[in-house]
């Protein structure tokens, strides 16, 4: 067995060592009724890497890979192109097979990358900090809302109708058991977010609006003035991107006064990988750092005055609060988080600003094809990569169909909200710098085909 | 060309063996090189990406088009790489040696899993794409699943949830999912004091009360006062079998009836299955829930700090509450994604979602791969070599070290040691630390809690026997230091790219991004 070095001497050689006549002297703590004596039945023995890869490959196989056809979806994932030292870097065994930094003198790799990435987030979202990543997106809203309960010391949350549906159903179902009161309704097909609607419904009792900004429905609407409603009557605005790059075109959340930003970063450096491992991103105002939840590296120096970095505010965490922790976080998402952080320097603001200008003019270009089809309207008056099209028909069909003939054409609101029968008939496209014009033409022909 | 000896071979100066520690003028010493921040190295203008050319469009957003710099520097991809490679050096790794975090589980992260998670199949798929045109995903979910349910005996599992620490809060949802759904209000969690910080932290996160639950001398659960508290308050209890002691609690069947009969769930943190993976299955025991690290026991990396993927399995008696969604194949053979729309018809009772998407994916192809690799023989022999290595330690070192309950039998899967017999004036801390220096990572210390001055050995099963006895030489060296009060101790490491770390700083006055030093600032206002 190619993983384990130890040799039927060495072993017989260890247990002499030890004092045991035979390996199951060692396990004699488990009751002798319950110790299996043998490999379990009914399941496979060992198996070459040759074996195993055929194996791996064959359900692989099985599945319509995103970059061999044209591609339009997002909702909450988005399809970029990743540079190739990405990859190769996060796979450097120090990076990859490295621990959570608690012995910072032979950490500092981690550790450094990690005060880069929350600079990085920090002014990414216009915020004071972040943090040193969270799960995902859906998490980090969640953790988000219990944090502005900490601060307020009220919990009812304001949730917009834009807000990812999955990241409701996360704070649904964690409100259940927290005692949080959920204020939330599904989205409208308009054209705009209802922001006045929003403020009108802040009173007394709230403790957080929580918005999604570019929202699900690809919208963006300026957050001011609920920021400063949401403030005066003493509640924080959280907002939400799911979409990082956005933020390099779109004045950032914190500049339009969130309190706190969270995000979902896989855009950037991770690609799809069906859903997951992502990583959350999460910043907040400098004088609620001491309610964030999560890991933080902080800068000091050494014993000989040398910068270094370490895991620092930990009295917030439950390795030493125990039951009155933050959060019960522990692994967080550090190598997605290097991913994301290589790739954002690789761009740099010149890339990350042409990365997004590029998505925008693909947007724009494919909206503009789309909505020329007989009985397809366009919702948006504003968006950045990503629009919402209203088709005459109920749209999930047409995903499948659209499907069948090779091509993946966005998100159907009936996948998102099957209880919605308003929605039927939306389709949330996202279009991004792996789009080409050619797979613009091929998404609007087959579903001009299929429409007609 | 030629040789830069220009022929001459060099050979070591007379008096050069002793070289004298001076600093250079770069603060490197060779091969150790310092590297700046990215912040200070880098260009608001210069980038490693050569972006597609955009088509010509009118800008529609709204008017909200970003005014100022965002302040984001920029690096070549050759800068970017040797950035990131030279900060790569400054890491300890599994990679480089053994890595003896007790409850960590830092075992060999075989290659062929990363190249499978890579497969254009798995890693570049949406997680909403039509289910037909994702069957060989949902495939992967559904294979490593029967694995866990079959290699620990329960009858249910959730894929979903991140980490150890959301499996733990995915078990615990699960508890009170199930009591509610039988109108019983129970308030307390038991959680025994050697328990995972996470444990406590999930049960209050919950709105549990949280009581600690007593060890016995021995180092494992005191079975006649958890009885004693068990009643109609008590929710469940929370056991780490093998616990963070590296002991087996052998009498979990016998407190698992209690709670039953008493009317509470019991939950197992599976942090420590590698140590009895294929030779004894959680279900036999009257486990309810656990969760299985996939990042420890199923060798997915630990990448500084995650991802990891936390999968929980359940009993027939929780089963029915865990969370959305889940993959089941459906009489034709094709496998389904359970998702909100269809709960109502297959699984009305689930508590509901606890991340967007479907969970770790990434990482349950990663540890399929390793498991298939395996087999079920070759599972039960990583259990048997994990322990076997465990008491190989233990044995190797406690004549120089006090191991609380060396005495009582075998250990599992990692080695207890205290600070008991050191110098005055000599901590856990210093051995640690020591450690740094004799080229090891330091194993987990002043945990568990239960042990003053803990040290927690875990040596997995993917070291040579070649390997344990360099680390045991160097770990007996260091406890004879700390055992004669070696003062140099106290200022270890004195090797590595840094110096002890003022952490108490760190907390006083965070620094936690970076700003531009003000005389630059000064500077650029002129």
């Amino acid at each position: 067995m190619r993983y384990l070095p130890l040799t039927t001497q060495d072993r017989s050689s260890m247990l002499a060592t030890i004092g045991a006549a035979a390996i199951d002297d060692l396990f004699v703590d488990i009751p002798e009724e319950a110790r299996l004596t043998g490999p379990i039945h009914g399941l496979p023995m060992h198996a070459p890497e040759m074996a195993v890869e055929r194996h791996m490959k064959a359900l692989a196989s099985q599945n319509l890979v995103a970059g061999d056809v044209p591609f339009f979806m997002g909702a909450g994932a988005y399809r970029h192109h990743v540079p190739a030292s990405v990859d190769h870097l996060i796979q450097r065994g120090e990076f990859l097979t490295a621990y959570t930094p608690y012995q910072p003198e032979i950490a500092q790799g981690t550790l450094q990358m990690l005060f880069e990435f929350q600079t990085q987030v920090a002014r990414l979202l216009g915020c004071d900090v972040a943090n040193a990543s969270m799960y995902d997106g859906s998490t980090a809203c969640w953790e988000a809302i219990g944090m502005a309960r900490r601060i307020t010391k009220r919990a009812t949350a304001l949730l917009s109708s834009g807000l990812h549906p999955h990241y409701v159903g996360v704070a649904k179902t964690m409100a259940r058991f927290t005692g949080d009161a959920l204020v939330h309704q599904a989205p409208s097909l308009t054209p705009e977010t209802d922001i006045a609607g929003l403020i009108g419904q802040i009173d007394k009792n709230t403790s957080c609006v929580v918005v999604q900004y570019p929202d699900i429905l690809g919208r963006v609407d300026d957050l001011s003035a609920l920021a400063q409603a949401a403030q005066a009557a003493g509640a924080l605005l959280i907002a939400v991107v799911t979409e990082p790059v956005a933020l390099g075109a779109l004045r950032s959340p914190g500049e339009m006064g969130a309190d706190i930003v969270v995000g979902e970063g896989q855009s950037l450096g991770v690609g799809l990988q069906f859903g997951g491992p992502y990583v959350g991103l999460f910043g907040c105002k400098q004088k609620y750092v001491r309610q964030m939840p999560g890991r933080l590296c902080g800068e000091t120096v050494d014993a000989e005055g040398k910068r270094g970095f370490v895991l620092t505010l930990s009295t917030r965490e439950q390795h030493i609060r125990r039951e009155k922790a933050t959060s019960n976080i522990c692994t967080n998402s550090g190598l997605c988080a290097l991913a994301f952080s290589i790739h954002m320097t690789l761009l740099g603001e010149k890339g990350l600003r042409g990365l997004a200008e590029v998505n925008h003019a693909m947007a724009v270009t494919a909206a503009e094809r789309l909505e020329k089809i007989a009985g397809v309207k366009l919702l948006n008056s504003s968006f950045f990569n990503e629009f919402t099209l209203v088709l005459p028909k109920d749209a999930r069909s047409i995903v499948r169909a659209l499907a069948d003939r090779k091509i993946l054409g966005g998100v159907s609101l009936g996948r998102l909200y099957p209880e919605e029968a308003d929605l039927a008939n939306g389709l949330v496209v996202a279009v991004t710098e792996t789009a080409t014009l050619d797979d613009i033409e091929a998404f609007a022909t087959n579903l001009e085909e299929l429409l007609a | 060309m030629s040789m830069n000896n220009q022929g001459r071979p060099t050979r070591p100066a007379e008096d050069s063996a002793a070289s004298p520690a001076f600093a250079t003028s770069t603060g490197n010493r060779a091969l150790m090189l310092e590297e700046a921040l990215i912040f200070e190295i880098g260009d608001a203008n210069r980038t490693g990406v050569d972006l597609p050319e955009a088509p010509k469009a009118a800008s529609r957003l709204g008017g909200l088009e970003r005014k100022s710099a965002i302040g984001l520097p920029g690096l070549s991809e050759q800068e970017t790489v040797r950035h990131y490679t030279r900060l790569s050096r400054q890491n300890y790794a599994i990679d480089l040696g053994l890595f003896p975090l007790g409850s960590c589980t830092m075992k060999h992260n075989p290659r062929l899993n990363e190249k499978m998670a890579r497969l254009p199949g798995f890693a570049d798929i949406h997680p909403l794409q039509p289910i037909h045109t994702v069957q060989g995903a949902l495939a992967v979910i559904d294979e490593l699943g029967d694995w866990l349910i079959k290699l620990t005996g329960m009858a249910g599992v959730a894929m979903s949830p991140k980490a150890g620490a959301h499996g733990e809060l995915c078990g615990i949802l699960a508890i009170r999912s199930a009591l509610e759904a039988r109108g019983d209000k129970r308030s307390v969690i038991l959680v025994p004091e050697s328990a995972h910080g996470t444990n406590p932290a999930t049960a209050a996160f919950v709105g549990y009360q949280v009581e600690d639950i007593p060890a016995k001398p021995d180092g494992r659960v005191d079975v006649d006062a958890l009885k004693a508290r068990l009643g109609p308050d008590v929710a469940g209890v929370m056991i780490t079998n093998p616990n963070t002691c590296g002991l087996f609690e052998r009498d979990l069947k016998i407190i698992s009836d209690a709670v039953h009969e008493a009317g509470g769930f019991v939950y197992c943190d599976g942090a420590n299955f590698n140590a009895v993976v294929g030779k004894v299955r959680p279900g036999d025991l009257g486990v309810d829930a656990m969760h299985i690290n996939l990042h420890k026991t199923f060798s997915t990396p630990h990448g500084g700090g995650g991802p990891g993927s936390g999968p929980v399995v359940f009993s027939d008696a929780l089963a029915p509450f865990a969370p959305l969604p889940f993959v089941e194949r459906s009489e034709d053979g094709k496998l389904a994604l359970i998702e909100e729309e269809s709960m109502e018809d297959h699984h009305a009772s689930s508590f509901g979602r606890m991340v967007a998407f479907h969970g770790q994916m990434g990482m349950f192809t990663r540890a399929l791969t390793y498991i298939l690799s395996h087999g079920a023989d070759g599972l039960l022999q990583v259990a048997e070599d994990a322990v076997l290595n465990a008491n190989y330690v233990l044995r190797s070192l406690e004549d120089v070290l006090d191991a609380p309950f060396g005495a009582a039998g075998p250990c599992m899967h990692e080695a207890l040691f205290s600070d008991n017999g050191l110098a005055d004036g000599f901590s856990t801390l210093d051995i640690a630390k020591g450690l740094i220096d004799e080229g090891f990572h330091p194993m987990t210390v002043y945990f568990p809690l239960v042990v003053h001055g803990a040290m927690l050995v875990e040596p997995t099963e993917t070291e040579s026997k070649a390997a344990l006895n360099q680390f045991i030489g160097a770990m007996r060296s260091v406890a004879l230091r700390a055992k004669q009060g070696d003062p140099s101790l106290h200022s270890a490491p004195h090797f590595a790219p840094r110096r002890r770390l003022d952490e108490t700083l760190a907390a006083r006055k965070p620094v936690l991004v970076w700003t531009e030093p003000v005389a630059e600032q000064a500077e650029a206002a002129e």
